[in-house]
C-alpha cells in the first residue's frame, strides 16, 4: 500500500525560498505567477492493507517525523 | 567540571567545543557517540554545530532521535546545564527543549561572518559572567538561522526574558542591518523558562582565542565554570 505526503510551510511563515522561485518565474516572463510556496512530497510504501489504519498509521509518522509542527502542516493520501 | 560534547554523524564543531573548554577554559571534557545512552557524570552539555545528519529532512530533525537525546532530556529536566549551539539550538529546537523553529535564512544564502551579538540576560549559566547589553564578536555559519515563532510565543520570550543575545549592528542597535538572517526581534539565542537550557546561532567556541580573531565568546564557556564553581562553593548541584 503506498501513501503520500504533503508537507507545506504555514501560512504565518514566509518563504524565502518560494519567493526566489517566483522571482526566477517573474524573470522567465510568467508574469501572471502571484506567489510560490515551495514544500515536500513523500511517498511510503506500507504492508497491510487496511486503508484506514495506513492513513492513521502515517499521519502519527507526518506528526513526528516529516512534518514540524511549530512551522508546517501536512495533508495524507492513502492510494 | 566537565562538559560533555555530543557528536553527531555530520557534527563538524565538535572538536572545536571539545578545544574550548579544555584547552582554553581549562575545564574537562569529553566527546560523547549520539549512540551512547549516558552523558558520563557531566555537569554540562554541549551539543555543537555542524550538519547532524546530513540536515536530511529538516536541520535537526533527525538528531532529536538519537539515543544520547534522551539522557540529554532528562539532563534538561532535572535543571542540568545545556548549551545548544548553531545546529545545536537547530536540535534542541526539534527536540521541544526550546520554542520555536528555524527556517531559511531571508537572504536564502548560507551566511558566514563574524557579527556583533548582545547580550540580553546574564541570569543564565552561560551569561552569568557576562555584562547586561555586553556586545561580543562571535561568527555565525549558517543556511537555517531565521527564528520563527508565533507572535504568542515571540510575546511570552521578551516578556519572560528568555530572549538571551540578540544580533545588532555596529552601533549596539537591534536594527534591520543588522540582522544577518531574518530573525525575529534580531533573535540569535534563547534559553528555556527555567534558563537552564540555551540556544544560540552564534559559535562561541569558535571565537574563544584572540588568534582566531575574536576571544569574545570565552566568556560564554567561563560562565558555566563559575556557574559550577558557585555551585559547588554553596553546597548546590546544577543537575
Amino acid at each position: 500500500m503506498r501513501a503520500r505526503v504533503y508537507v507545506t510551510l504555514k501560512p504565518s511563515v514566509f518563504d524565502p525560498q518560494g519567493r526566489v522561485v517566483a522571482e526566477a518565474l517573474h524573470t522567465l516572463g510568467y508574469g501572471d505567477v502571484r506567489d510560490v510556496r515551495q514544500g515536500k512530497f513523500f511517498e511510503v510504501e506500507l504492508e497491510g492493507d487496511d486503508r484506514a489504519s495506513a492513513e492513521a498509521r502515517v499521519a502519527e509518522m507526518a506528526a513526528t517525523l516529516l512534518a514540524n509542527p511549530v512551522i508546517e502542516s501536512y495533508r495524507v493520501e492513502v492510494l | 567540571m566537565t562538559f560533555a560534547v555530543i557528536v553527531f554523524p555530520g557534527s563538524n564543531s565538535d572538536y572545536d567545543a571539545f578545544h574550548a573548554a579544555s584547552a582554553v577554559v581549562g575545564a574537562q571534557a569529553s566527546l560523547v557517540w549520539h549512540k551512547d545512552t549516558s552523558l558520563g557524570g557531566a555537569d554540562a552539555v554541549i551539543l555543537p554545530g555542524g550538519f547532524a545528519h546530513g540536515d536530511y529532512l529538516r536541520t535537526g530533525a533527525i538528531a532529536k532521535f538519537s539515543p544520547i537525546m534522551a539522557a540529554v532530556s532528562a539532563f534538561a529536566e532535572r535543571g542540568g546545564p545545556v548549551l545548544g549551539i548553531c545546529n545545536g539550538f537547530q536540535v534542541l529546537l526539534e527536540a521541544g527543549l526550546l520554542p520555536g523553529a528555524m527556517v531559511r535564512n531571508r537572504g536564502i544564502k548560507f551566511v558566514s561572518k563574524m557579527v556583533p551579538v548582545r547580550v540580553e540576560a546574564t541570569d543564565t549559566p552561560f551569561t552569568g559572567a557576562c555584562r547586561a547589553g555586553q556586545v561580543l564578536r562571535m561568527p555565525i555559519a549558517h543556511g537555517e538561522g531565521n527564528y520563527f515563532a508565533e507572535p504568542a510565543v515571540i510575546e511570552a520570550l521578551e516578556r519572560e526574558r528568555q530572549v538571551v543575545f540578540r544580533y545588532v549592528d555596529e552601533s549596539g542597535q537591534a536594527s534591520e542591518a543588522g540582522n544577518p538572517n531574518g530573525s525575529i526581534n534580531n533573535i540569535a539565542g534563547i534559553c528555556n523558562a527555567r534558563r537552564n537550557v540555551v540556544g544560540l546561532m552564534p559559535h562561541p567556541e569558535r571565537a574563544c582565542e584572540a588568534s582566531l580573531g575574536s576571544a569574545d565568546g570565552r566568556v560564554v564557556l567561563d560562565s558555566m565554570v563559575q556557574a559550577f564553581a558557585a555551585g559547588v562553593a554553596g553546597g548546590r548541584s546544577l543537575a
